[in-house]
C-alpha cells in the first residue's frame, strides 16, 4: 500500500494525491491527518485531487470523513483540482459529498481559510 | 482481453487501469471512460468484499450496429445476492458504505446484467459505447 504524504506549512496541511488510491490509502490518509492535526494544532487541510482519475463511492465517502474528522479538530478541509469528468460522475453516481468544502485551486482554498484563522 | 484477478486492494486499482487503457483505445469520450472506470471500481469493490475476491475480464466488444465498447464481466463464487431488487436500490447497503455500488455503478454504464443465486456466485456484466 502507498501512503499519501503531508505536509504542514504554517496553519494549513498540505495533501496533494499523486497515486492511483487504493481503499487502504485513503483509510491511512484519514488516521494521519487526524495524527497531524492533533499533533500540529494545524486549522485547515486542503486536498488537492487534480492528480485524481476517478473518485468512486467510498474514495468519495472517506473524503466526506475526512472533512467531519477535521472539524472535531477545529480544522476546515477543503477539497480542490476535481476534474469536470470527475464531477460529472460523482453527480450521476448520486453522491453528493455534503459537508465537504471545495474550491477550485489551492490557492482559493488558501484565500479561504486565511479569511477563516 | 484481459483477465484480471481480484484478490485485494491493489488489484481493484489494477481493474481500474486495464478499463483505463481499454477505453482510451476504444475511443470513449473523458467523461464516459471516467464513468465506466469509477463503475468497475465499485463492482471490483463488490467483487472483492461480497463475493470473497474473484475475477474481472475486460475486452472490447461490438454491437449489432457496428459501434466497438468495452465489456466487463465481474465473476465470483461468493454467497451471491437474495435479493436482486433489494440490492439493486440507492442507499441499500450490505456493509457499513452508502449503498451506492450497484446501483450507481448500473447507471453509469450503457448495460448492465446482475445474475446471483444464494449460495452460487454472482456475475455482473456491463458495456459502455462509444458515442
Amino acid at each position: 500500500m502507498e501512503r499519501v504524504p503531508i505536509v504542514k506549512i504554517g496553519q494549513t496541511l498540505f495533501v496533494s494525491i499523486q497515486i492511483d488510491l487504493e481503499d487502504e490509502s485513503v483509510v491511512r490518509l484519514q488516521e494521519d491527518l487526524a495524527d497531524q492535526l492533533t499533533a500540529t494544532g494545524a486549522r485547515g487541510v486542503i486536498i488537492d485531487i487534480t492528480a485524481v482519475e476517478i473518485v468512486d463511492s467510498f474514495i468519495g465517502r472517506m473524503l466526506t470523513m475526512i472533512g467531519s474528522l477535521s472539524r472535531l479538530f477545529d480544522a476546515e478541509t477543503v477539497i480542490v483540482g476535481m476534474r469536470p469528468a470527475v464531477a460529472i460522475t460523482l453527480t450521476e453516481l448520486g453522491l453528493s459529498m455534503r459537508g465537504v468544502r471545495t474550491a477550485l485551486n489551492a490557492e482559493k482554498a488558501l484565500e479561504f481559510l486565511n479569511g477563516r484563522i | 482481453m484481459a483477465e484480471v484477478p481480484i484478490q485485494s486492494g491493489d488489484d481493484v486499482v489494477r481493474v481500474r487501469q486495464h478499463v483505463r487503457a481499454i477505453a482510451t483505445d476504444c475511443g470513449l469520450s473523458l467523461v464516459d471512460q471516467t464513468k465506466l472506470v469509477t463503475a468497475a471500481s465499485e463492482l471490483a469493490r463488490n467483487t472483492l468484499v461480497h463475493g470473497g475476491g474473484g475475477t474481472a475480464r475486460v475486452e472490447v466488444a461490438t454491437s449489432s450496429r457496428g459501434r466497438t465498447g468495452v465489456k466487463i464481466d465481474f465473476v465470483d463464487d461468493g454467497p451471491g445476492i437474495p435479493d436482486l431488487e433489494l440490492a439493486l436500490t440507492d442507499g441499500w447497503s450490505s456493509g457499513n458504505g452508502l449503498g451506492l455500488g450497484l446501483s450507481g455503478a448500473r447507471r453509469l454504464v450503457d448495460e448492465f446484467e446482475l445474475i446471483s443465486k444464494p449460495g452460487a456466485g454472482t456475475s455482473v456484466t456491463v458495456v459502455k459505447w462509444s458515442r
